[in-house]
């Protein structure tokens, strides 16, 4: 369907990523908002807390950042598409609610500005050191999805794009912003409602007496029934049956976590996204996201005047990861080269797909910054040598 | 005692550096400043994420000379009772240990931490400076902001419409051994109030006035002059509790009128005079609240 035309701000804009991210969140159809301050994603809200009364939405600020992750779980069961905003240290305190979520597969949206850690680390500052906590940030096995954004056109574009996949699987969607693209000030082009196709809750069209509330059918995500809609309501974090009760079973524990996780990694092929420049006769592929894949622009321009064979690869969507991808890539070139603003986090997973068919370069930076794009360069005439 | 200058009732030990990182007139500093004098070196500072965890400052304008712990935002009650504990096993009894938050750190994100310390009465004193709002993150509201303010998540279109949260009953309601409230524009009150919670061993609370300037849109010159208007027209009433049940007024409050307090106040500017009408019909209905509270105990 098409967008609410009440939430779509059309037109051309200069806006920072945080902006654009509500606005890109109002434009989906994101009707209840709960967050708590911190730096450097507060401005999501700001924008979000003046503009959601034109709309009929409820923004809540709420005590704490358990408390918000929560408030969405919650509210998400009415039927409303819901969202929080944080940054790293909120995004810890969320963590045991978004395994929630994943247990009671409830659509929402989570934006992480993300900052330099760890701890509070440097709250202005850029860092991208959160890819493995959304990931697997909670405990438990479970499947979830997180789009990169590296613009504020694309935190608008993608933030739409979120709600959309939290609302086909029933996952909670991440989107992992980082401290420069949610400060950044860009043009942002807001197209009309009529052109902004947005995923509805798939609401179940069964009688009360028919339906069972995690059944699916083959399809691995089970429609949905509001709470209040006249169902037998019960959802739970215990591991549960199709019918939503608690069954305290290994049999019903392994069906269960296996279709969370399958809906997710069977679909993967589907949800999975990537841009590739240049990919076809590289020597050397570099696999960047974020504000990241902007400077390693710089570094593959560098190395190319060098002579060197060199394609970018750009997650656009981080989890799932493309596997497929990266093992098709990595039987015909000679390296990949990650830069991030981690440790070696995404390089791990470039790693473990690559399986000693390519050789694989991390370019790790601590955070506050962006790389220096000749470190990136330098990496690159090293991994083609 | 009107013979003795407030400057002969405080301590002259500076235990705060000047060269910190708060704002031009800001009342967080000076409540540190006092609250140092008053307990002495052997302090130790546990301190969540709040204003303070910028003007503490980077090196090499580290500004206290007290032990610091900065922890992270939900744990200041916590954090110092894991000191105080830990102290204790080492045979320190004499080490002050106190938690030093921000209002969004203690009535709203770190409130679990704090009732929990409260209840089993760790031996910490807990200090809340309150701004009234989250002014570190650029001023959105706490539900310490009083009842139509303005911040950037209470727009003047929709400002805060809920009262202040009521810190000073929720913690006497945890009948801990004392509870106070206090005003960096009262030093001499504060410094007592600290000194007395000094020496008394439980869970100790004092929630001190803090004006700023950015957040309350007022001149950096204005502060100390609102945070005194605030008491003397009874919207923070300095006040003392002690095991939840007696409590007292520690100064004159002379009941004038709050329209000058509001009037001067860029976070107030929206409101006409029927909005302040209410402002001073809740003022006084708590006020006469407080009175029976003095009067009959809880």
């Amino acid at each position: 369907m098409k967008a609410d035309p009440r939430g779509v701000l059309t037109g051309t804009h200069y806006l920072d990523g945080d902006f654009a991210c509500g606005e890109g969140a109002m434009a989906a159809g994101c009707r209840f908002v709960a967050g708590y301050p911190i730096t450097p994603s507060t401005e999501v809200v700001e924008r979000i807390g003046r503009r959601f009364p034109m709309m009929g939405g409820t923004f809540i600020q709420m005590e704490d950042e358990l408390a918000s992750m929560a408030a969405v779980v919650g509210a998400s069961w009415s039927g409303t598409k819901c969202m929080t905003v944080t940054s790293g240290p909120g995004f810890s305190l969320m963590m045991e609610n978004i395994g929630l979520a994943a247990m009671m597969e409830t659509p929402c949206v989570v934006v992480n500005v993300q900052r330099a850690g760890p701890s509070t680390g440097l709250p202005t500052m850029v860092g991208q050191a959160d890819m493995m906590q959304a990931r697997w940030g909670s405990h438990g096995d479970y499947a979830l999805i997180a789009v990169c954004p590296r613009s504020p056109q694309e935190a608008f574009d993608l933030t739409i794009h979120a709600f959309n996949l939290s609302e086909r699987y029933r996952v909670p969607v991440l989107v992992m912003m980082d401290e420069c693209v949610g400060h950044m000030t860009e043009k942002v082009v807001i197209p009309p409602a009529a052109e902004i196709e947005v995923v509805p809750r798939r609401l179940t069209a069964r009688p009360p007496a028919e339906f069972l509330p995690y059944q699916t059918n083959g399809s691995l995500v089970p429609e949905f029934a509001r709470a209040g809609d006249g169902f037998r309501f019960h959802t739970t974090g215990l591991t549960h049956d199709e019918r939503g009760y608690p069954v305290m079973t290994p049999e019903c524990q392994a069906k269960s976590v296996r279709r969370l996780l399958d809906k997710i990694r069977l679909n993967a092929g589907e949800i999975a996204r990537v841009e590739e420049e240049d990919t076809g006769g590289a020597d050397v592929v570099v696999v960047s996201y974020g504000i990241t894949s902007r400077v390693a622009r710089l570094g593959v321009g560098l190395a190319r005047e060098r002579g060197v064979k060199v394609g970018t690869l750009r997650l656009v969507v981080a989890w799932p990861f493309p596997e497929a991808r990266i093992r098709e890539l990595a039987a015909r070139v000679k390296a990949f080269v990650v830069p991030e603003i981690n440790m070696g986090q995404m390089v791990l997973e470039v790693e473990r797909c690559a399986a000693g068919k390519a050789a694989v370069v991390s370019v790790p930076h601590a955070g506050g910054n962006v790389h220096d794009p000749e470190a990136i360069c330098q990496a690159i005439l090293g991994a083609a040598r | 005692m009107s013979q003795i200058l407030i400057k002969d009732r405080i301590p002259r030990e500076e235990l705060l550096d000047s060269g910190h990182l708060a704002c031009p007139g800001c009342g967080a500093p000076i409540a540190m400043r006092l609250v140092l004098k008053a307990l002495g070196e052997k302090t130790m500072v546990a301190l969540p994420a709040c204003c303070w965890s910028i003007i503490a400052g980077p090196w090499p304008q580290s500004s206290l000379r007290v032990p610091l712990f900065h922890s992270a935002f939900e744990t200041g009650a916590a954090v110092a009772s894991g000191i105080k504990a830990a102290l204790e096993m080492r045979g320190d009894l004499e080490t002050t240990v106190i938690a030093w938050a921000g209002d969004g750190g203690t009535f709203d994100i770190g409130l679990q931490a704090l009732s929990g310390a409260a209840e089993r009465n760790e031996d910490i004193i807990y200090f809340c400076y309150d701004n009234e709002a989250y002014m570190n993150t650029g001023v959105q509201r706490s539900s310490a902001t009083p009842w139509g303010a303005w911040t950037t998540t209470t727009p003047a279109e929709h400002p805060e419409m809920r009262p202040k949260k009521d810190m000073l009953a929720i913690m006497a309601a945890h009948r801990i051994p004392y509870a106070a409230s206090a005003s960096v524009a009262y030093p001499d009150d504060l410094v007592e109030k600290v000194k007395k919670a000094k020496g008394i061993k439980g869970t100790r609370f004092i929630h001190i006035l803090s004006p700023c300037p950015p957040g309350w849109k007022i001149a950096d010159e204005e502060s100390i002059a609102l945070a005194r208007l605030a008491v003397r027209n009874r919207v923070f009433p300095l006040m003392e509790v002690e095991n939840g049940e007696r409590w007292r007024f520690s100064v004159d409050h002379p009941g004038e009128p709050v329209e000058p307090y509001i009037r001067r106040q860029g976070r107030f500017r929206h409101l006409g005079d029927a909005e302040i009408a209410e402002i001073q019909r809740a003022v006084d209905e708590r006020w006469k609240s407080l009175e029976r509270r003095v009067q009959h105990g809880t």
